[in-house]
């Protein structure tokens, strides 16, 4: 094992990995922007070194900054958390030359899953289901509209994430317009131009499957996340196991995840997300996350790993820490992001009350605590507040109060629209999609 | 007249219109961006800008005052 870790991100992902870096033994490195220099992981890291300002393209986005933060501590692995450098290939390439260990997917795995139409193609020859769509760049919106895909068509950029881009088209001046959209917003965040269209299904599930790539090449899939509750095409809810997933799909799609997995040589945490049918139980590839997940604590919450703890033991070529896995019981995610929690608009500021709720069942990832300020530079994730319940039912009444319970004063957060969806009968019943909070607040 | 203020502390990404420029209701004004999100800030009255208090490349705080539609 490596005797130091360099995490290259920040908030509650670098507090996360730092901790069970600690626990093993290894000295944590943090690395921070002059905005986070008062954050909770910073000073629970063995050694914290600041490296820009601000903004992240002089920071956390600044692969010189980090490198060199890696040779002056010297660092002995990195790893990325999520977002950020996390799925950028060349920056792997760089680390694994300068001779530190990258703590994740092989670079060339990275890049094959990278670019959504690539990605999309290799799946369909491993024989991963895909929805009907374009197998090339889609050049112009004249291209779009003669690509005859169907509508309602869902307008995506090749290189994109986060949602950012996205829209659904249900005819050819929909289509048309989320083209030229699609195609600026591409260029400007992710730096490729490439567009891809494909069939949208409505009133699906977007359901994902955990995977690691172990040591010795085999590829294990470790249960499904249900990430249907979203605003703007972002996960704001994930549930494990999915209410929409009988016992055949989730065989099916937990199979087709491995089969990704070996198609690409995976190593490592990644996860392959699919839109599930929930009438016709079929599923279709939607794209593949080469790095932990933001909501990978509630698979450790019914398995009992540690997924950081295996990424480091794959990372340092030993064996996982388990022999089979069996779930039990359920596991929610509520992702408490600094927004008002009727339009879901940014809310930056200082946070002057920060009261977690607490108990056996309730566990809680923060990058915050009071007296922090959040600034508009970041995501506005503030905390993960996940609950556990031998059942459904037992975790959504541990939620309610989880909920009831975590104080957040200073700024506005979305603990009261969490109240409202875990009232909300679409929601309890288990039978929701991925326009529930569309739903909600057409009411 | 209507004044257009700020909902929340941003970056101002693009500026759309100019002082003299003639907007109707909902039309947008200025995008915003902060927290890795664009929001675009729309008219809200139809008239004339008479005053344009943002350039693109600011920082803004909640409150402050972007544009004056009469």
């Amino acid at each position: 094992m490596f005797e130091s870790v360099l995490v290259a991100n920040r908030g509650e992902i670098a507090r996360r990995v730092i901790r069970t870096v600690r626990a093993l033994g290894i000295k944590a490195i943090a690395v921070h922007s002059e905005a986070d220099a008062d954050l909770p992981y910073v000073d629970e890291a063995d050694e914290a070194i600041l490296i820009g300002p601000a903004q992240p393209a002089q920071s956390y986005l600044d692969v010189d900054a980090v490198m060199e933060a890696a040779k002056r501590t010297n660092a002995q692995a990195i790893h990325p958390g999520y977002g950020f450098l996390a799925e950028n290939a060349g920056f792997a390439e760089r680390v694994i030359a300068e001779g530190l260990v990258w703590i994740g997917p092989p670079p060339e795995a990275i890049a094959a899953m990278g670019d959504k139409i690539n990605a999309r193609n290799l799946m369909e020859k491993a024989g991963v289901p895909v929805a009907a769509g374009t197998r090339e760049p889609v050049p112009d919106a004249d291209a779009a509209a003669a690509a005859g895909i169907g509508y309602p068509v869902m307008v995506k950029a090749a290189g994109g994430g986060g949602g950012i881009g996205m829209s659904v088209a249900r005819d050819e001046a929909e289509l048309r317009k989320a083209y030229e959209t699609a195609r600026t917003r591409a260029e400007r965040f992710f730096g490729n131009p490439d567009i891809l269209l494909e069939r949208y299904i409505e009133r699906a599930r977007h359901v994902e499957v955990q995977i690691l790539g172990l040591a010795d090449g085999t590829v294990v899939a470790l249960g499904e996340r249900d990430c249907s509750v979203q605003r703007r095409h972002q996960k704001v809810v994930e549930e494990t196991p999915s209410p929409g997933v009988g016992p055949e799909l989730r065989a099916r799609m937990l199979a087709a995840a491995v089969r990704a997995g070996e198609a690409v040589g995976y190593r490592g945490a990644g996860t392959v997300e699919c839109l599930v049918d929930p009438v016709a139980q079929d599923f279709v590839f939607l794209e593949m996350n080469t790095r932990l997940q933001v909501e990978h604590p509630i698979t450790e919450l019914v398995t009992g790993l540690d997924l950081v703890e295996q990424q480091l033991l794959i990372a340092a070529g030993e064996p996982v820490s388990f022999t089979t896995v069996e779930p039990r019981g359920h596991a929610i995610e509520f992702r408490v992001y600094a927004e008002d929690p009727k339009r879901f608009l940014p809310s930056p500021g200082q946070i002057t009350v920060w009261e977690e709720p607490s108990g056996d069942v309730v566990r809680v990832d923060s990058g915050y605590r009071a007296g922090n300020k959040v600034t508009p530079f970041y995501d506005p994730l503030l905390a993960k507040l996940c609950v556990y319940g031998p059942d459904r039912a037992q975790a959504l009444v541990s939620a309610r109060r989880a909920v009831e319970e975590f104080r957040v004063e200073g700024l506005k957060t979305n603990l009261p629209f969490f109240t409202e969806l875990l009232d909300d009968p679409d929601f309890v019943s288990g039978e929701y999609d991925t326009g529930l909070v569309d739903r909600m607040r057409a009411r | 007249m209507a004044e257009v203020r700020a909902e929340m502390v941003a970056n101002v990404w693009k500026v759309l219109v100019s002082e003299g420029d003639q907007v109707e209701d909902g039309d947008t004004l200025v995008i915003l961006e902060s927290m890795k999100m664009e929001i675009p800030v729309l008219a809200e009255d139809s008239g004339t800008v008479t005053s344009l208090k943002v350039a693109e490349g600011d920082v803004i705080q909640e409150g402050d005052l972007i544009a004056v539609i009469e």
